[in-house]
């Protein structure tokens, strides 16, 4: 985030550095050098402990180049995890700004910083924390829910993961070496042109998202081959959890709208880098069929957000009421429902376009019908709840939390789908408020509530009680904290994105979200105490295979599950095959046939490396290496084709002496 | 794809590489492939949908600025109706051919395989070469993509059609130099109906582009 370059470097382009000099590199900037210093000196701290406790080769062979879903699931959520701190980090900075920066005073951001900062938050809270996240609980949790062994496409697996890790990677240099975007998240043209943005932030932004898209698009298609080809004997569509329904669903979404995303940022890369004219102000050029495109992607993907953890709380409230789900049928409709209307509302996000009074009520009708849907889900779960006996364990009070928290934003969502309510509220922090009411007490505390609630089958011990309680509370009570103020000032005509205000009547409640932002602070650092807590008292917190009495095909598994999965095919009968398995008093045979497995390559991991080089020559325009890692991608991708020999067998007696140690376990 | 089914019980290098691993009832499926079915078609659909969904997303942008000349030509000043044919006649010919090289591949005829694939390669290189002389001599005579929103859609469309020719050309080739190596075995024919798919697919969005950047607009 150098400061102001983009003015004095304008074309002095080296063959062998591209536009890349030493005035890129913010080294006056104390903030970024104190960080970069931090990063360096963990870094080389993780570095020496690795190589002290031999770690190197275990983390290449059973992690990096894992072709095991579950081992990728947990990868994912590791990077959600890394991910959300820093993009909480961009939170923190810009809530303490907007407390400050009244009535005159200018803060301590300035707007070129600030800028970067809410593109930042934006573009990581949602590409490399939320995505990893449902991605990640889809790939530990929906192969094992329909009795699978691993994924349809397991190399694919892997290659998606650390295609979307070069993306997140991106972004993060783009913080020691340049600068960032200045655009917003969506980085409309033509701000997000050549002409507004000609530094190497907006680069950043489009290749970081285009390497990350690859990933997700193929993790989408390899998911959906899976439900649709490898269900274990017996279960019909019809049969499977409403995770592995929301899993399926969400994965179509995801194929659907993706493409749209790519073929959009690859239209605007044209526009920056070989003068096409699409959205130019000039030469016929149309800036708002960007906003059109990018919203056909963008309003199926919050329910590419959010319909996996409609999922999760489902398995929960279904589980810990110790009840099948109310309206299985019922559900799975209303969730195919939402998927289809989810791509005919996208003009809501722009009212103001000036489309006119009938294509506005056609879209703020169509919005307002997706509320009929949620709302079936939403008695669903009460009614799973009624008259259940509910046990308040963890992941229970998150649901909870989400119940209500996203109740709520569901409503001010249908207040914004009215068009002249929308011309007053446009761009303002009632926006604001609304979309984090439903991301933050939808997405994340449903997350939030699947780590905890399938924690004790991914490690085989539960999460610390009391550090999963202050968790909850303080994000809980955090939030409201942090986000109603916004709602008041968005109504009073706050709009978004101000670096600085002249008012000062509205710094209170600036203040107050500023307060809540602490809160939730506490909360992220309760969550990480809980973790290690946990794992250093592991042994004491050890449980069995089955520790929440659970219903659904995952808990007939070992904890932590064999690599394999299941030593032998179940035959499915019945929605909760596990919760039928446990009334009829099942037991594995003992006698197991060796079990066909994929080998674990490096392929993924590598081609994504060069993806980040390539990546990054282009935002430099460093040609010659553009080029060179555009070769390299391409042949270590074909060189892979030439490998005919993927898999291997883990002979019987393995399977029959890991069974035997579980069992005792 | 019945080619591909009533042929994957040939293999013979280690059975079954790329095959779902998934029920341990299956374990001995080298024995026999038809117990379960490999999940690589659906999978490869699937992704044809989603590049579809790419093309469907240029065609609108062609659809919405196509008309956007910012003073600049027309397509009436561009376009040669026979010159288009010849492209379109180059590619779809190449269908017919890779549709001759399944029939020999069903017949586990290799060496007919391999001579119209090579056939097939001929017609793709044909066709992406008239492409890249056609691109050129617009870019010459001033009406290059920067010159309006019209001809920025048109080489945008256009374009990713013929990049995606280029790919299914190089694998093409790759896939030649395999089933060379290890002949019509499981896993080769499994890559043969794909990138059957994958072709097929890519004519019929010309047939798209043909009709609707070219055709409809010369009327």
């Amino acid at each position: 985030m150098a400061s102001e370059p983009t003015t004095q470097i304008v074309e002095t382009i080296s063959p062998i550095f591209g536009r890349l000099t030493l005035d890129w590199i913010p080294y006056h900037e104390p903030i970024l050098v104190g960080t970069f210093s931090a990063i360096v000196l963990g870094g080389i701290a993780v570095l020496a402990l690795m190589t002290y406790f031999k770690l190197w080769a275990p983390l290449w062979n059973d992690w990096v180049t894992s072709v095991d879903h579950k081992k990728i699931g947990i990868m994912y959520m590791i990077l959600g995890f890394i991910m959300m701190v820093r993009g909480f980090a961009d939170a923190l900075m810009m809530r303490a700004q907007q407390a400050m920066a009244a009535g005159g005073s200018e803060g301590y951001l300035p707007p070129h910083h600030y800028d970067q900062v809410f593109t930042a938050h934006g573009v990581i809270m949602i590409f490399f924390v939320a995505m990893p996240f449902v991605t990640g609980v889809m790939n530990y949790v929906m192969p094992l829910q329909i009795g699978a062994r691993d994924v349809a496409f397991p190399f694919l697996n892997n290659f998606s993961f650390w295609m979307t890790v070069s993306g997140a990677l991106l972004v993060n240099i783009s913080l020691f070496i340049g600068e960032f975007a200045r655009v917003g998240w969506l980085a409309f043209p033509p701000l997000s042109g050549a002409n507004y943005s000609h530094g190497p932030g907006m680069d950043y932004y489009l290749w970081a998202l285009q390497i990350a898209g690859v990933g997700t698009t193929l993790s989408g298609i390899n998911l959906i081959a899976t439900m649709l080809k490898m269900r274990a004997p017996g279960m019909k569509l019809m049969d499977m959890p409403i995770f592995s329904w929301t899993s399926l669903i969400t994965n179509v979404l995801i194929v659907a709208a993706f493409p749209v995303l790519t073929a959009t940022l690859a239209l605007l890369t044209l526009d920056r880098y070989l003068d096409f004219r699409f959205f130019t102000n000039d030469f016929g050029g149309n800036a708002m069929m960007y906003v059109n495109l990018i919203w056909i992607w963008g309003h199926p993907e919050v329910y590419i957000l959010i319909i996996p953890c409609f999922g999760i709380i489902s398995e929960i409230v279904s589980t810990f009421s110790g009840k099948p789900i109310f309206g299985y049928r019922t559900m799975v409709m209303a969730t195919a429902c939402i998927m289809v209307l989810s791509f005919i509302v996208w003009l809501h996000h722009f009212f103001t376009m000036g489309s006119g009074a009938d294509v506005n009520t056609f879209f703020g009708i169509a919005t307002m019908i997706i509320a009929v849907p949620t709302g079936v889900k939403i008695f669903n779960w009460l009614f799973t709840m009624y008259k259940g006996r509910v046990r308040f364990e963890v992941p229970m009070l998150w649901t909870i939390g989400f119940l209500v928290t996203f109740t709520i934003g569901g409503m001010t969502g249908v207040l914004l789908a009215v068009p002249p309510v929308d011309f007053q509220l446009h761009n303002t922090l009632f926006l604001i408020a609304h979309f984090h009411n439903v991301i933050i007490g939808g997405v994340v505390f449903a997350i939030y509530a699947g780590v905890t609630y399938w924690w004790p089958k991914v490690f085989g011990f539960k999460l610390n009680d009391t550090w999963g309680k202050r968790s909850f509370w303080f994000w809980f009570v955090g939030f409201y904290f942090a986000f109603m103020p916004l709602y008041a000032l968005g109504l009073m005509g706050v709009t978004r994105r101000m670096n600085m205000y002249p008012d000062a009547a509205w710094q209170p409640y600036f203040i107050v979200a500023a307060f809540g932002a602490v809160l939730i602070a506490l909360g992220i650092a309760s969550t990480f105490i809980g973790f290690y807590v946990s794992i250093r008292d592991r042994k004491a917190l050890a449980v069995g295979s089955d520790p929440w009495d659970a219903r659904t095909l995952e808990w007939a598994t070992q904890s932590p599950p064999a690599p394999y999965n299941f030593p032998e095919d179940i035959e499915v009968v019945g929605r909760e095959a596990f919760w039928h398995m446990k009334k009829t008093g099942f037991k594995w045979s003992g006698k197991y046939a060796p079990i066909h497995m994929p080998k674990g390559t490096a392929t993924g991991v590598l081609i994504s490396a060069v993806a980040l080089v390539f990546g990054f020559a282009m935002v430099w325009y460093i040609w010659w290496l553009a080029i060179l890692s555009f070769v390299g991608m391409l042949a270590i991708g074909i060189g892979h084709t030439f490998n005919y020999n993927r898999d291997y067998y883990i002979p019987s007696d393995v399977v029959t002496a890991t069974e035997a140690k579980g069992a005792t376990a | 794809m019945s080619t591909v089914t009533s042929s994957a019980d040939k293999s013979i290098v280690e059975p079954l590489a790329d095959e779902p691993m998934h029920h341990a009832r299956n374990n001995d499926a080298h024995h026999d492939a038809h117990a379960h079915s490999s999940p690589t078609p659906i999978g490869f659909w699937i992704y044809l949908m989603s590049d579809c969904i790419i093309f469907g997303a240029l065609f609108a942008t062609y659809a919405v600025l196509g008309g956007n000349y910012a003073g600049g030509p027309a397509p009436k000043d561009l376009f040669e109706p026979g010159f288009v044919a010849i492209e379109t006649a180059l590619l779809l010919f190449s269908s017919i051919t890779f549709g001759l090289a399944m029939l020999r591949a069903d017949k586990d005829d290799r060496d007919g395989v391999l001579k119209w694939l090579a056939v097939t390669a001929v017609f793709g290189a044909g066709f992406i070469a008239m492409e890249i002389y056609e691109f050129n001599h617009l870019i010459h005579i001033g009406a290059g993509p920067d010159r309006s929103a019209f001809l920025s859609s048109f080489f945008a469309l256009v374009g990713t059609h013929g990049l995606h020719v280029t790919g299914g050309l190089i694998w093409l080739v790759t896939l030649m130099v395999q089933i060379r190596m290890h002949g019509l075995i499981g896993e080769n024919m499994r890559r043969l109906g794909t990138l059957s798919m994958f072709w097929h697919f890519l004519d019929l969005v010309w047939i798209g582009v043909f009709s609707f950047v070219y055709l409809v607009r010369l009327i």
